[in-house]
């Protein structure tokens, strides 16, 4: 009976700790180290045959180097507060989006609510990558937009989207919209509708209904909605690489950059955990609404 | 006590000879701080039908998942048969539960959830056919044994539910309010069945309810329970005419009760209830002494409702009809003593227009003889 | 009840959905362009399937991906059910919070934190980095989200019927064997689906992950992206979109039609 039990707690308890903890503190750990150019390129490292003396040494070794080059480099400024700004904005954009599709659905008839949804979570399980790529074609100079534009005489030159920032506003928004959506209309389907008939009983106007009730009851689902927009795409990496072009900065793939082609491990640590404890605010914001409203 | 019906022809309990099949001695349970059940000493004997009754909160489901070995005490000791179950984990007793949600799997048909337990035993394929159609022909459930639970009613489940637990011929059968999901019809209806089953198969039920007419109805016995205490563990009859508490006298059935001081003993007592009311006069079967403090309790249908005092009864008193309640095929009446006190009375309306005999703010004489009602101590 | 849908509405739905829809069809029809120029239409042709299945580099890559995705997602469900089974029905163990902390942490860690971190692991106790590596990494962040999508189901199974197959003679083990698994069984299947879908899509994790000789599919498709829209990407992405939108409308029609029997069993069962 308590072995089971105690089968059954360590087995994941100890996976977790192996690969999820561990490497977090060796992010740590490395992101108070020294670049070096040696394998592995940082310095100083953890030899576990010199024991307590070894320890002491690499305590000694570490220092804030990294996280002071990020104060003063200011790519890595730019790119954080560029981030906070993308993922704002385009968090701002999926609720104008996904609210009023949110708000259909839910006043669409009960039998055909079952297939919208499908119809809005079915993307989500379709690669991410693929569906930002599709948009390439789309918005190149010589895309299928530019092309109707055109055709339309709308513009007489191609217009460049592709590879600024409203390309990856773009992409957020497309890729996270299912996120706003549902939430959303998880609060609007809840809604009483004899509360809108009430308001109206009692002199609103259709429309100042809905700026009174539903709305106001829509909020918990307009929050969360947002949490799981903006949480995510701040720490994107694959929307601002294939949309963003080499201008857009955004600290997902600053990190890349920093690891893979300049190779500097300990920058990109101190870059992560920096990224970690900005992360920490809005995930914390977020549990506290969800327990508000459980 | 001595003033009892003629014994029943089943009664265990008042046979010094007889071995309990269940024997609870000293059991505490706590949960943390909270204290479930406070020094339980309590019999139960072969083939009875036992029925623990209280408001929720009171224990009585903990006492029962004791049995059934999803607790165990925290002091004391519960023997089964003389033998200490406390080690034993709920899969190796020989003692089956019917669940209050049924707890019928929804995976398996009504077939398969009864012949699980005898699987589990691993008994061959002909005893278990056997003994499932046996159940199945016992709850008249056979034309449904292909059917899935989410196929059938809820009075079916409740009956493959009891199938269930009775399929592996538990010595013990524990039921956790297992009318409480019926309907007030069917809950009838099915009350007798239960009885008979529990006759045909000689098995000993225990069952927790919160409905002291379900306790009443199926029990051979009964005991009610409150914060965690046996009040009073006794026949239907006894606990509703010879109630020991006044919580047991108002938990089972309607009365009214008096507050007063025993003035004066002989071979009736009198009890001094109110300034210059007349004492009530009644025979009691414990002693008490003169200046104690009592408490009278009288059911309402013993008392007498009339326009003059009854000539034959030994207790008369006047009062103002507050309230009436007319059900048809009785009246309760509320009235206000004189002395401020309120009593509860009940008519049968034999006749068709007697209910309109009295009516709000009329005068009437309540009446009752010496043994009506009964003398409490707390 | 509901009143007939506005006019409004019917506009801004049909809007989102083109949205959301119109992107990935205009890249499965521009798969079957004639023309390398994909932006152009010069009439139907399906080449680029056939170059797509004559690229070994983009069939081995496919390989690699389908046996990351299944034993990843295989050993994240069996690991995913036992830490939902810990999050729901075990209240006191030492460290809990940070169990539930590591369970919910995976879920909102950006991906390249915990391709990075994984990395890093990986390279300290000298693990060479391939197939193994990948599977490591995807089972980890998976377990999570299949810890979650089953204790949200472990959360409303009645435990009652755990006790009662105790009460007819289970060991704890036969209880959940015989009870509770067939019943949360469809939690685990889309627990493992989700798993499955989660392995075969990342990029981020697998690119930190992967060694030279074990390039999963998303990787390839990544570096090939970098030179801008290819054909051949179309075709892959077309067959990629199909597979899951076919896997995701059976699967809804099937437990439609299932709900849809239950209910008229319910009714019948009433009479």
């Amino acid at each position: 009976m308590n072995f089971r039990r105690l089968f059954l707690i360590a087995t994941p308890y100890g996976w977790l700790l192996a690969l999820f903890m561990v490497p977090f503190l060796i992010v740590l750990k490395i992101s108070l180290s020294d670049t070096a150019v040696a394998i592995p390129p940082y310095a100083p490292t953890f030899d576990l045959s010199a024991g307590w003396a070894g320890l002491k040494e690499l305590f000694s070794g570490l220092d804030f180097e990294n996280f002071v080059w990020l104060t003063e480099d200011d790519l890595y400024w730019k790119s954080y507060v560029s981030s906070l700004k993308i993922a704002a904005v385009a968090t701002f954009f999926t609720l104008l989006i996904g609210y009023p599709v949110a708000y259909a659905m839910s006043r669409a008839r009960s039998e055909w609510r079952p297939t919208l949804m499908m119809l809005i979570i079915l993307p989500f399980w379709s690669s991410a990558l693929i569906r930002v790529y599709a948009w390439i074609g789309i918005l190149s100079s010589e895309g299928y937009l530019n092309q109707v534009l055109l055709w339309l005489g709308v513009v007489d030159q191609p217009l460049t989207i592709l590879n600024t920032q409203i390309a990856v506003y773009i992409g957020i928004v497309y890729t996270y919209l299912p996120f706003m959506i549902l939430p959303v209309y998880a609060s609007l389907e809840k809604l009483d509708e004899s509360l809108l008939e009430a308001a109206e009983d009692l002199g609103c106007s259709r429309v100042s209904a809905f700026w009174r009730v539903t709305f106001p009851l829509s909020k918990p689902g307009i929050i969360a909605g947002c949490f799981l927009v903006f949480i995510p795409s701040l720490g994107e990496f694959v929307i601002p690489s294939i949309l963003g072009g080499s201008r857009t900065l955004m600290i997902g793939k600053v990190l890349w950059e920093e690891f893979f082609n300049n190779r500097d491990w300990p920058v990109a640590s101190a870059v992560a955990v920096v990224l970690l404890l900005i992360l920490v605010i809005p995930i914390v914001l977020f549990q506290r609404n969800e327990e508000k409203n459980a | 006590m001595d003033n009892k019906p003629a014994p029943a022809p089943f009664a265990p309990w008042n046979d010094p000879a007889a071995v309990p099949l269940i024997r609870f001695e000293g059991v505490t349970k706590r949960f943390g701080d909270f204290t479930a059940l406070q020094s339980i000493d309590l019999q139960i004997y072969p083939k009875e039908f036992f029925a623990l009754l209280g408001p929720s909160g009171c224990g009585k489901t903990t006492l029962m998942r004791m049995l059934a070995g999803f607790e165990s005490p925290t002091e004391g000791t519960i023997w089964l048969e003389g033998k200490n179950i406390a080690p034993v984990p709920p899969n190796k007793r020989p003692v089956n539960m019917m669940f209050q949600s049924y707890a019928l799997f929804p995976h398996l048909t009504v077939w398969d959830n009864i012949a699980f337990g005898l699987r589990r035993a691993g008994q061959d394929k002909n005893t278990i056919k056997a003994r499932v159609e046996e159940m199945l022909r016992l709850t008249r459930l056979e034309q449904f044994a292909r059917r899935k639970p989410h196929q059938i009613s809820g009075g079916q489940r409740q009956r493959v539910a009891l199938a269930r637990s009775l399929a592996l011929g538990p010595k013990l059968l524990l039921l956790d309010e297992p009318l409480g999901a019926l309907d007030k019809k069917l809950r009838q209806d099915t009350q007798f069945e239960l009885m008979d089953i529990q006759e045909k198969t000689g098995t000993t039920f225990v069952i927790v309810t919160h409905d002291q007419e379900e306790a009443m109805t199926v029990a051979s016995r009964v005991a009610v329970m409150d914060a965690g205490r046996l009040c009073q563990v006794d026949t239907p009859q006894n606990i509703y005419e010879t109630p020991n508490s006044r919580y047991v006298a108002d938990f089972i059935g309607e009365v009214s009760i008096l507050e007063g001081r025993v003035a004066a003993v002989g071979e009736e007592i009198a009890i001094a209830y109110a300034e210059g009311a007349k004492p009530v006069m009644t025979r009691c079967a414990e002693t008490v002494a003169p200046g104690q403090s009592v408490f009278y309790a009288i059911r309402p249908e013993k008392i007498w409702v009339g326009a003059e005092p009854h000539p034959d009864r030994i207790n008369s008193v006047e009062g103002t009809i507050v309230d009436i309640g007319y059900l048809g095929d009785v009246s309760t009446y509320h009235v206000r003593l004189d002395s401020g006190q309120m009593i509860k009375a009940l008519m049968t309306n034999a006749e068709r227009y007697a209910a309109s005999r009295f009516t709000w703010n009329d005068r009437v004489w309540l009446s009752w003889s010496r043994h009506a009602g009964v003398v409490l101590a707390s | 009840m509901k009143r007939n849908m506005s006019f409004f509405n019917a506009t801004s739905l049909s809007l989102g959905l083109a949205f959301l829809y119109l992107p990935m069809l205009l890249l499965m029809i521009y798969s079957f362009n004639e023309s390398r120029l994909v932006t152009v239409w010069a009439g139907f042709s399906t080449k680029w399937y056939g170059e797509l299945l004559r690229n070994q580099q983009f069939l081995d890559a496919a390989w690699v991906t389908l046996r990351v995705a299944v034993v990843s997602s295989t050993i994240a469900t069996v690991l995913g059910t036992m830490a939902a089974w810990v999050l729901v029905r075990e209240r006191r163990f030492l460290g809990r919070t940070l169990f539930s902390g590591m369970i919910y942490a995976p879920l909102v860690m950006p991906e390249v934190i915990t391709g990075l971190s994984l990395l890093l692991l990986f390279i300290a106790i000298g693990l060479d980095r391939g197939i193994l590596t990948i599977i490591l990494a995807h089972t980890t962040f998976s377990m999570c989200y299949v810890s979650v999508v089953v204790s949200s189901r472990l959360v409303t199974f009645d435990r009652s019927l755990e006790e009662a197959a105790l009460d007819l003679g289970c060991s704890p083990m036969q209880a959940f064997g015989f009870v509770t698994l067939p019943i949360i069984a469809p939690a685990v299947v889309s627990g493992w689906l989700l798993a499955f879908t989660l392995s075969l899509d990342d990029l981020v994790i697998a690119s930190f992950t992967s060694g030279p000789s074990s390039t999963t599919l998303p990787i390839k498709i990544f570096s090939s992206m970098r030179l801008g829209v290819s054909p051949e990407i179309n075709a892959l992405s077309t067959i990629l979109i199909s597979i899951v939108a076919v896997g995701v409308v059976v699967a809804a029609l099937v437990s439609k039609r299932q709900i849809a029997r239950r209910e008229t069993e319910e009714r019948e069962g009433q009479k």
